[in-house]
């Protein structure tokens, strides 16, 4: 295949696929579309002021597996679930000092999500439409508690999985979880 | 006359047939050998879960003995392949389950295996014998417990980088106590301690222990009485090797080690202490494979290690060798045939090793067999580029991955093509590369020239143009796979060259410029292709068509559309519409 000119696409016309109409060709973009997701990790606010700030980086780079990950520092990789969002993305607790810090780094990963803290109650919030979500975790024990009812090593030690519930649905906690077989012996709200 | 030989007589002729594609190619000949051969084929490989059903598989391969099936596109290691996406192998397993008795391997990769299916394999296959979970999720050590107390005639259990539950280590303790044909092992993804008396016992009663690799709750002061108990092991893997060094430890692990007068492969050594490394001395001479990935230990040391594996083939190791390392390993190990050297601090914006392009260059020069390469650094040219393909025209694997993005040739701030056109120029037999740097068009106008006999073909951040990913897609004649993730590469080329993806297995493009638009035409006009859209923004229909899609799946099937897509994938149809799962 001989060069074609410079102007992008600039292809033979005897190609027998094509779209009616023109194209643009976009140019290359490394961050696109709603909620790009940034390796948490480098969103490092919290530790390691010692080395200069890791530049924020995209997802799956540089192609390491994860289990290669934690080689040089332990690491607690949680999957976070956001009602209403169809993907499930993955933190890793070690790298925050506290709930706080959990949040904000909650907030980078959900760029659509910011932090709004109403009379001591920790929520995230959806700018877009107003709903409101309270970070909710899965304990070793199965049961659903409120994020931050626990001193922070307890919940890194004992939390298996994030969601985010809606405000509405999270009434009530500490019962049970709408979604999740009850047990009795929940406590934490 | 017409002579003919007895069917008894072909079937036994094509039973010494045991590559796939000769297989294929007897099925051609006429009718009667297909049928023949269809018969006595007993094992099948599927590299791709959807491009066929169980069904099908079935009704042409009635007596079949042996399955390997792959699920997710390879880019799912890195977590571009969103959770939920498919791959579940229970509808495999319930077919073969009621088609297949006498089936005795299932082999996977990238699937998702639940307890369920676990469950039904260890009651549904009365003489199954080998089990391989590769990178594979969703199951739980209650799984594994079922194919510890079902599967009597069981001879490898093997759990490679599979992300297990793991709920307890008690399922060890599931094998029956007259169970003793156990070869194969590989529990090294599990995180619980299993009960360390039931291993030695379970070590003990199986004679043809061949492999066996720990994983990291096994601590170093236990491994001596387990290779006491198995000297004929030809594989061993440690777990963590990070108890403080004391004397006894230190000699009983050296007389345990000097009694395994077969061992061809080390792994493990997690955290390991470098004090425990002259442990291994006395089977160094002998070892062909050594896998310190997990190694946290310094050049020194580990050099140390290397220099007496004068037959080593494969080394797998962490950026800490550094330059000086490599060129030990260059000058000690002559038989070298594959490298692999990963990032020990993957994310940081400096390099906290002295590793870099000239440690490639380095063994690229020394090791005359050396076939395959994957290499992770920070800095590169083109001059080494050129320097390790005139060095080593028999790579076949050359997968680089230079940290940071974009990054240009360090020395004249130039792209890399020229370097990565010298890979494929001289390296004719190349079957596998991955590309990583500052790239323009150029670099897959020389792939698209040279790498003919180029399978599987990796990209990300390169390109400037359509015309990039035209070069590779008409040019590369050989080309199975192709995984791009955030380059330019649009709907043109993609269009163009439609009739070659009915070729491959499948194009991943994630990240690209590939409008919703150009998607659905794909879908309509290849019938022969699954075009499957992956958008968390919901159904592209509630876009403007020249919207770029987040991600692109392109697989080649007889299948059609798969029936267990989640609600964020769309498979583009030949009528043009949606297809809503």
């Amino acid at each position: 295949m001989s060069p074609e000119s410079e102007t992008s696409g600039g292809l033979k016309t005897e190609l027998t696929l094509g779209l009616p109409g023109e194209l643009q060709v976009q140019k290359s973009g490394i961050k696109r579309g709603f909620c790009e997701v940034v390796d948490l990790k480098l969103v490092n606010n919290s530790k390691s002021e010692s080395q200069p700030s890791s530049k924020t980086q995209v997802v799956g780079w540089p192609p390491v597996r994860s289990y290669m990950k934690n080689l040089v520092r332990n690491c607690k990789y949680v999957k976070v679930a956001v009602d209403g969002a169809p993907y499930l993305r993955k933190i890793d607790l070690e790298i925050h000092s506290s709930y706080q810090d959990l949040l904000t780094g909650m907030g980078d990963l959900f760029t659509c999500l910011t932090i709004c803290n109403v009379l001591n109650e920790r929520k995230l919030m959806d700018s877009a439409n107003g709903e409101e979500y309270v970070p909710t975790y899965e304990d070793k024990d199965g049961d659903w508690m409120l994020v931050g009812d626990v001193p922070w090593k307890m919940f890194v030690e004992s939390c298996k999985r994030v969601r985010l519930m809606k405000s509405s649905e999270a009434i009530g906690l500490g019962a049970a979880a709408p979604s999740t077989p009850s047990k009795g012996s929940s406590t934490g709200c | 006359m017409v002579y003919s030989f007895p069917e008894e007589v072909l079937e036994y002729v094509f039973a010494f047939l045991s590559s796939d594609k000769d297989r294929n190619a007897v099925s051609l000949v006429c009718k009667s050998w297909y049928e023949i051969e269809r018969w006595c084929r007993r094992r099948v490989f599927i590299g791709n879960c959807y491009a066929v059903s169980p069904q099908i598989m079935i009704r042409r391969f009635p007596e079949v003995r042996a399955v390997k099936i792959k699920g997710k596109p390879h880019f799912a290691d890195f977590n571009l392949v969103p959770e939920r996406w498919g791959a579940y192998v229970y509808p495999w397993i319930s077919a073969m389950a009621r088609s297949y008795p006498w089936l005795e391997e299932i082999k996977l990769k990238r699937m998702v295996v639940t307890d369920e299916s676990l469950e039904l394999i260890s009651k549904s296959f009365k003489n199954f014998k080998v089990l391989s979970l590769s990178s594979c999720e969703g199951f739980t050590t209650d799984g594994l417990s079922s194919i510890a107390a079902n599967c009597r005639n069981l001879r490898e259990l093997d759990l490679r980088e599979s992300e297990v539950e793991d709920l307890s280590g008690h399922w060890l303790s599931h094998f029956p106590d007259n169970f003793t044909s156990l070869v194969s092992l590989n529990m090294s993804c599990l995180g619980s301690e299993v009960s360390f008396s039931a291993l030695e016992r379970l070590i003990s009663r199986c004679p043809n222990l061949k492999t066996l690799w720990l994983n990291r709750a096994v601590p170093v002061e236990k491994l001596a009485s387990l290779l006491r108990r198995a000297p004929q092991l030809v594989e061993f893997g440690t777990g963590a090797c990070s108890t403080e060094i004391r004397t006894d430890i230190f000699s009983n692990l050296v007389e345990a080690f000097s009694g395994c007068k077969h061992l061809k492969s080390l792994s493990g050594f997690w955290d390991v202490v470098p004090a425990y490394l002259p442990a291994m001395y006395s089977v160094c001479s002998r070892i062909t494979k050594l896998n310190l990935s997990y190694a946290t230990v310094q050049s020194p040391d580990l050099v140390e290690l290397i220099s007496q594996c004068s037959n080593l083939k494969c080394l797998w190791v962490l950026d800490y060798i550094e330059d000086a390392g490599l060129k030990a390993l260059s000058s000690y190990c002559k038989d070298l045939q594959e490298l692999r050297v990963f990032p020990s601090d993957p994310y940081s914006a400096e390099p906290n090793v002295s590793l870099t392009e000239q440690g490639l260059v380095t063994v690229s020069a020394g090791c005359p067999k050396l076939q395959s390469v994957l290499y992770f650094c920070r800095q590169m040219s083109n001059a080494a580029l050129i320097a390790i393909a005139r060095n080593r025209p028999n790579l076949i694997r050359f997968r680089l991955c230079i940290i940071e993005p974009q990054a240009p040739d360090y020395l004249t701030l130039e792209p890399l093509d020229t370097g990565f056109g010298a890979i494929v120029e001289h390296c004719k037999e190349l079957r596998r590369l991955s590309l990583s740097g500052l790239l323009t068009d150029r670099v897959f106008e020389y792939i698209g020239t040279h790498a003919k006999k180029l399978e599987m073909l990796s990209l990300a951040f390169a390109g400037d143009s359509d015309l990039g990913l035209h070069h590779v897609l008409s040019g590369c004649e050989s080309l199975r796979k192709l995984e791009i993730r955030d380059c330019p590469f649009g709907d043109r080329a993609l269009l163009a060259n439609a009739a070659k993806l009915e070729t491959m297995r499948s194009l991943w493009m994630s990240s690209c410029s590939v409008s919703y638009g150009a998607c659905k035409l794909l879908g309509q006009k290849m019938p022969n292709l699954n075009v499957e859209v992956i958008d968390e923004r919901g159904p592209p229909d509630s876009r403007p068509e020249s919207i770029s899609v987040e991600k692109l799946y392109v697989y080649r099937t007889v299948a059609g559309p798969r029936a267990d897509k989640p609600d964020f994938v769309w498979t583009m149809d030949e009528d043009g519409a949606l297809r809503f799962s």
